[in-house]
């Protein structure tokens, strides 16, 4: 049996070694390594992102304001804030604003609401067939490249001036986002997780319903989330071209009348639809990032 | 195409705890992979039991590398998964699961998600998923290479005890032959790149063994002959290679 070492006899090191330059560095025995605790966070600290965005938008309209009432320009060239603010409270008392919304709405919840039934499924099939997706990448590529909304005059020609022709742009416009996005979920599944479902013996279809469709969800939300703005600007394009009813029609008059407080008015209104809109699909994402492949 | 196993010929008998270790390059992963039907053989014959193995099966488990777990689905889903593949009754997978994961000791995770564990709580995971099949080969796949030296002789200890509690017949891929001889009843050495069978190795250390039995001389003495046996290969690919 070898004596064990006795920590306690050797020489206090390294607090014994000097040099001739400096003096010994001792370190006392006792003394236990303390940090300093670092400062709690303030309200202030934590909410500093929105609280200096929050200010930063409030300048921004009270320098406008200011610009605005300086009247440098007529109302009718730049309208403030307030004005914009007069000319949506009189939309809402005519009655007038509530149809546009109505009718914008509807176009874009069908639109939106067939493009994610199209693009969701279409898009798995092509990410998890190749050759399908060797057939119709061509079109895809041609249609995604192309503003679709060249494609307004054909589809006025084909459906008219009310509302189907403003569906066929949205729809359009927001399928090919959510198409492209759920491809590229199947295509970027985890291979280790692939491997594993076969080596426990799943089925094509399993693997299919196990793996590669809840592999998807972060991306078919990405997908989602983009064909928001493009639906958006379908509904507003496709209405400036011609329509019966619609914010974009209300915008497109109010313009040629240069009533530009209601032309504001409506692009808050669309603004905020997209924020919306936006803003809960993101926080879905966030909530499924943690889906994605990990590299 | 590139041949990287030839000729391995060796049987292993059932319940026995069989380690493979080489060179690095040699093939272990490949011959696994080969025995868990993931990939076709060129030539020769992997039986189980007699029947020609050709797919995978629910008579194999592989153990991965990385976790490999579904992020989806919790501790509990996870280890389902392989079960639901049985087409067995759903209350019956459940307690299967939930038997299998008490027993690799994640009984108190059953609801986390993988991203929530540690590395080698994953790996737990992994083992239990693929224990919970109830295979008659459990295929290991070098499970602990990416752990950390404290956690993965933890996870050795582990293994031994659930493996006593299952006594499956276990193949285990490892490039770490302390871990090897640690585990096995025989540790089978593979030759440089095509991979063969260069010796097997049996391990006469007497079971149950515990961590301390790596300081052990005949521990010791076993596992210098496997090293120098793989020094001796990995010069030999090192030589060919400059050739």
């Amino acid at each position: 049996m070898e004596e064990p070492i006795k920590y306690d006899s050797l020489p206090n090191f390294p607090g014994e070694i000097a040099t001739a330059d400096m003096g010994p560095t001792r370190v006392p025995r006792d003394s236990a390594v303390r940090t300093t605790p670092l400062p709690p966070q303030t309200w202030l600290r934590r909410h500093e992102a929105l609280l200096i965005g929050t200010v930063a938008v409030a300048a921004f309209f009270v320098a406008w304001q200011g610009v605005a009432s300086a009247r440098i320009w007529s109302r009718l060239f730049l309208p403030g804030p307030v004005d914009v603010w007069e000319a949506f409270v009189e939309l809402v008392k005519d009655g007038e604003l509530a149809i546009d919304i109505a009718i914008s709405g509807q176009e874009f919840v069908i639109g939106y609401a067939l493009a994610a039934l199209v693009g969701i499924p279409f898009g798995l099939l092509l990410g998890w067939y190749p050759r399908l997706r060797f057939a119709f990448d061509p079109f895809i590529t041609f249609f995604y490249a192309t503003p679709r909304i060249v494609l307004i005059p054909l589809f006025i020609i084909w459906l008219g001036i009310g509302i189907e022709s403003k569906i066929a742009v949205i729809y359009l416009g927001a399928v090919f986002a959510i198409l492209i996005n759920t491809i590229a979920g199947v295509r970027s599944l985890d291979t280790s997780l692939l491997r594993v479902a076969r080596s426990f013996g799943a089925s094509d279809r399993q693997i299919f319903r196990t793996i590669a469709l809840p592999g998807s969800v972060p991306f078919i939300l990405t997908g989602l989330r983009l064909g928001v703005g493009h639906a958006l600007i379908g509904v507003v394009v496709a209405e400036y071209v011609a329509a019966q009813h619609g914010i974009g029609r209300m915008m497109m008059i109010a313009g040629s009348t240069f009533q530009s407080s209601k032309v504001f008015a409506g692009l808050f209104l669309i603004a905020a639809a997209g924020l919306l809109l936006t803003y809960g699909l993101q926080r879905l994402e966030r909530h499924f990032d943690a889906w994605r492949p990990q590299r | 195409m590139l041949l990287a196993v030839d000729g391995v010929t060796f049987d292993i008998a059932d319940g026995e705890f069989v380690a493979i270790v080489g060179p690095s390059g040699c093939g272990k992963t490949t011959f696994l992979n080969a025995v868990d039907g993931l990939l076709p053989l060129t030539s020769g014959t992997l039986t189980l039991n007699g029947k020609q193995i050709d797919r995978p099966g629910h008579d194999r488990a592989m153990v991965f590398q990385q976790p490999s777990l579904l992020p989806w689905r919790t501790v509990l889903g996870n280890v389902m998964y392989g079960v639901e593949m049985l087409r067995i009754p759903k209350d019956e997978a459940l307690t299967r699961a939930k038997r299998f994961v008490e027993l690799v000791g994640l009984g108190g995770f059953v609801e986390s998600y993988p991203l929530e564990l540690s590395g080698g709580m994953q790996q737990r995971a992994n083992l239990a998923r693929a224990l919970a099949v109830d295979p008659e080969v459990l295929l290991l796949d070098e499970p602990f290479a990416a752990l950390d030296a404290q956690t993965r002789e933890t996870m050795q200890q582990e293994l031994l005890r659930i493996w006593n509690e299952t006594r499956k017949t276990a193949v285990f891929i490892t490039h770490d032959i302390v871990e090897a001889v640690y585990l096995a009843d025989r540790v089978v050495v593979f030759t440089a790149r095509p991979g063969r069978v260069k010796e097997i190795v049996t391990i006469d250390i007497p079971r149950p063994r515990d961590l301390r039995v790596k300081r052990h001389p005949r521990f010791v003495e076993i596992e210098t002959r496997i090293w120098e046996s793989i020094r001796e290969e990995a010069a030999r690919d090192a030589l060919a290679a400059s050739a």
